[in-house]
């Protein structure tokens, strides 16, 4: 058994950012566990720019914004593990993990799990039809295009307008292939407006809103996809039912956090995020396990996955030091309009940044903290979507009386 | 009997479980076998979607092939397993009763199990229901400890593997097109690929056995396909059943009414449904079918939840019974009245699994009337799975690890499937190397993210070790290629990367 002082469970954007902010902190027993050929996550496989206009102040490509991390890790001789996953994580933070080398236990006093998320699958969400080749989801097709140099289709149908399909749909036609259209099954797009316009309107890319697919036929390779407009409540449109020849479709309906770790672990997870309930500097309910990046909630731009890692790492060495102490226990409550808060606990008095996704798309919208009846803060919000996460801080002299917090958008 | 190039005493054609496990039977005897399988893998038919249990043998109507073959290989189940080092668990099964209604039909079925010879069938009430299965609903309930599970597509690789061992021939992608009877009364069975000529012939085709044996002139089959759609759900909410669950079944229905079953690997299967189709290749899902499992299920487990569906797929039952009248027919395993030494195995539904090795030895019989077969010294019996890492304990993976480094690269990270078993499986003695046959080998592309992390490394995998080219990387059968553009059409060999484990190595980004 091996003694850490702090472990990091994955090596991507949230993983290498806390390690270097751990670094800066000055911890020096850290090890990051990483379980792919090298350190950058699923930023290698974003080759297309626009990474890093928050952090630093340009646009940069997936592989550019990782290597600044990567850099700062090597620089900083803070040691990592690659092809090296992680198969177990309990209560008492020990963890196996599995490589060429054996089999090798850890006990860390810090755990931070920065898992990242896994995309959802056709089976999740029930697609009638046949099950052909030539389904992927958006993310193994940019996995494959991207990183492994194979193309994966010549006609495409995009299921779902998440940034990912989004970005994939601008790939695929740079490469060469025709993407026919993008279906989304709301009325609105789950995707970043950008996105929309940079990736779908620049390529002439249809984006057609409550549509679904209802069917899907191909003998050996996929054929082609009926798909159909949804009404208001959901229910296809009598007659709006339409084949569309095919050769792949590409699935980009969601991502889900990676917590099979935390879950056999302990770590009490939130149903909306699928990510761990945590405090201010995100801690879960486990002492001294912390979370942060996609493992947490599902971030729409990296930038805010490094910051939410630097953050948490301030309750990381407080914690180390010994001073993280629980002042109270203040459970946020969510009120209309919201579809999650982020953290969900408030334990002490510090200045907290809250992380929001919004229920509908909408404008001139005003975020209302409150305790009781009392106000503490409110927020104006020019145009709020559910695919853009808004982050509010409050400081410590704001939250310092609170009773009970609730939050709001109205 | 000898053999000449392309002769062989016995064909069988239909590599499913019951063509598999005739191959095994008779590989026990010294004669020539070739089993016809015009899938590029063995049990790719109706094996493969089946629910994997070892019925008791309580639903069959007493008299028949069906009941009599069905408690014969419940009993010897295990013994097969334990002879293939197949996973089997003997976990029971509840036929549980929502209204008091149904408790007569817990009765019949009660009464017809025991004249069938099932051992220690008992009707429970609602406390010991309450015990056994704590989230199901029901009032009172036929409860069979005999009642197991095994792995419908592990068992019809281990037979057909076994039997391979044993000297059988087997013939992947090889359709039959054509049966005419020569002069010297050998059967010549034409196929896409060569000719073949025998003296007996197994039809043992599945939902097509009609249809090979009308090519040999016999017309008096019809088989109907019948649709069973299921989901199955997340290994995290495997406690919520300790048993087979299933419902009284309706009189007349030609299925065992939608109940919900454990999988050996810790899944639960929802369905299936029971719905005859006009294409007997439509295995679609849809999404009334669908809809409707999820509820049928919350009848019984109100804790059940969509939430919870990783996947839905969908398998065909081979009936004899037109729809008009529903229900199931007999077994049909008999040699034919007008073509000497032709065997038709006709309509083997539910429980043909686990009557899989009575019905292989009962058309060994057959053959053992008109010859007379001499056993096979040679025989032998046993087949070593591939060793699956996940289920050792802790120092035999260290070992493991120690011996092949292989086992030290997880794959599949949702079901922990290493790089070693994914090469075992690529690697099987029936040369199959589509995905599915890879997924069916090993559970890889089966967990909770369906294939999103392993499938990119499996075809680096295929691609390295067996020098596919890319558009040799299909996911099942013809026309189901995966990549449709790569750099060079010449099998490149991707630079072997050392890998890298620590930071005292150089870095490789």
């Amino acid at each position: 058994m091996q003694e850490k002082e702090v472990i990091i469970i994955g090596g991507g954007a949230a993983g290498l950012a806390a390690a270097v902010a751990c670094k800066q902190k000055g911890i020096e027993d850290i090890l990051i566990i990483e379980r792919g050929d090298y350190l950058g996550g699923i930023l290698q496989q974003c080759i297309h720019d626009g990474f890093g206009l928050e952090k630093f102040h340009t646009s940069l490509a997936g592989p550019e914004y990782a290597q600044r991390y990567v850099d700062q890790v090597v620089d900083k001789k803070i040691p990592f593990l690659l092809n090296s996953l992680v198969v177990s994580l309990t209560l008492q933070k020990e963890v196996i993990v599995i490589n060429y080398r054996g089999l090798q236990h850890y006990r860390a006093k810090v755990i931070i799990l920065a898992m990242g998320c896994r995309e959802r699958t056709r089976g999740a969400i029930s697609i009638p039809g046949a099950r052909p080749s030539g389904i992927y989801t958006a993310g193994v097709a940019q996995e494959l295009i991207n990183l492994k140099n194979y193309m994966v289709g010549e006609k495409i149908v995009v299921l779902g307008s998440g940034d990912i399909g989004l970005i994939m749909a601008r790939r695929l036609t740079l490469e060469g292939a025709e993407v026919i259209t993008v279906a989304e099954k709301l009325p609105y797009s789950s995707g970043l407006p950008r996105n929309i316009n940079q990736c779908l309107y620049d390529f002439n890319i249809p984006l057609l809103l409550s549509h679904t697919i209802v069917d899907i036929e191909g003998n050996g390779r996929l054929s082609g996809v009926t798909i159909a407009q949804l009404g208001e409540r959901g229910g296809i449109i009598p007659g709006s039912k339409r084949k569309i020849a095919c050769d792949t479709l590409l699935l980009s309906v969601g991502l889900i956090p990676e917590n099979e770790l935390s879950r056999e672990a302990g770590v009490v997870l939130d149903n909306i995020t699928g990510g761990p309930q945590v405090d201010e500097r995100g801690q879960t309910n486990i002492p001294g396990i912390f979370a942060c990046g996609n493992v947490l909630q599902v971030h729409d731009i990296v930038d805010n996955v490094s910051l939410e890692a630097e953050y948490i790492v301030e309750g990381v060495t407080e914690y180390l030091e010994g001073k993280l102490i629980k002042e109270r226990e203040i459970k946020v409550e969510l009120g209309e309009g919201l579809r999650y808060v982020v953290p969900q606990t408030l334990c002490r008095l510090k200045d907290t940044i809250f992380s929001f996704r919004v229920n509908h798309p909408g404008e001139k919208k005003i975020l209302i903290f409150e305790d009781g009846k009392k106000v503490i803060k409110k927020k104006f919000l020019r145009r709020v979507n559910p695919a853009e996460m808004v982050r509010v801080k409050l400081s410590s002299s704001e939250i310092e009386e609170v009773k009970t917090l609730k939050v709001k958008l109205v | 009997m000898k053999k000449k190039s392309n002769h062989f005493d016995m064909v069988i054609i239909g590599g499913g479980v019951i063509g598999c496990a005739i191959a095994r039977e008779l590989s026990k005897y010294k004669v020539n076998v070739a089993v016809l399988e015009k899938e590029d893998d063995v049990g790719w038919g109706i094996s493969c979607r089946n629910s994997g249990v070892v019925h008791a043998g309580f639903n069959n109507k007493s008299g028949t092939l069906m009941a009599q073959f069905c408690v014969e290989g419940n009993k010897s189940f295990a013994k097969l397993c334990r002879q293939l080092d197949l996973p089997y668990k003997k976990i029971g099964k509840l036929v549980v009763a929502k209204k008091k209604e149904e408790i007569k039909g817990l009765q019949k079925l009660k009464q017809q199990g025991d004249a069938n010879g099932v051992d220690n069938l008992q009707i429970i009430d609602l406390n010991e229901v309450k015990r056994l299965e704590p989230n199901i609903e029901g009032i009172a309930a036929l409860y069979s400890p005999e009642t197991a599970i095994t792995s419908p597509y592990l068992l019809t690789i281990a037979l057909a593997e076994n039997a391979l061992d044993n000297g059988v021939s087997f013939s992947l992608n090889t359709e039959v097109k054509n049966i005419t009877r020569l002069s010297n009364s050998h059967f010549r069975i034409k196929t896409n690929k060569r000719e073949f000529t025998s003296s007996y012939v197994i039809n043992s085709a599945g939902l097509y056995s009609d249809y090979i044996a009308r090519m040999a002139g016999i017309k008096k089959y019809r088989l109907y396909p019948c649709r069973g759609e299921y989901h199955i759900l997340d290994k995290n909410v495997s406690w919520l059943i300790n048993h087979l669950v299933y419902p009284v079944p309706q009189v007349g229905a030609g299925g065992l009414g939608i109940h919900l079953t454990p999988t050996i690997d810790g899944n639960i299967l929802i369905g299936p449904s029971n719905e005859y189709i006009k294409r007997k290749d439509n295995l679609s899902v849809t999404s009334s079918v669908m809809k409707m499992l999820s509820a049928e299920a919350r009848e019984f487990l109100p804790l059940i939840s969509p939430v919870y569906i990783i996947r839905s797929y969908s398998g065909l039952r081979a009936k004899q019974a037109p729809s008009s009248e529903g229900g199931f027919w007999d077994f049909v395993i008999e040699e034919s009245d007008i073509v000497d030494n032709f065997i038709n195995l006709i309509g083997i539904e539910s429980p043909g699994l686990t009557a899989a090795q009575p019905i292989a030895k009962r058309v060994v019989e057959i053959i053992n009337k008109k010859e007379r077969l001499n056993s096979n010294p040679n025989f032998n019996p046993f087949k070593k799975s591939i060793l699956r890492f996940e289920e050792q304990d802790e120092e035999t993976k260290k070992a493991l690890i120690k011996q092949d480094p292989n086992y030290g690269e997880i794959v599949c990270r949702c079901e922990k499937i290493t790089k070693k078993e994914i090469l075992e499986a690529a690697n099987n003695p029936l040369g199959a190397r589509s995905l599915i046959s890879i997924k069916y080998r090993t559970r890889s592309m089966m967990g909770r993210c369906q294939g999103g992390y392993c499938l990119t490394r499996i075809i680096e995998i295929l691609r390295e070790y067996f020098d596919l080219n890319p558009q040799e990387i299909i996911l099942k059968g013809d026309n189901s290629y995966l990549l449709t553009g790569y750099r060079s059409n010449e099998v490149s060999k991707p630079c072997k990367k050392k890998k890298l484990l620590s930071s005292e190595e150089e870095l490789l980004v």
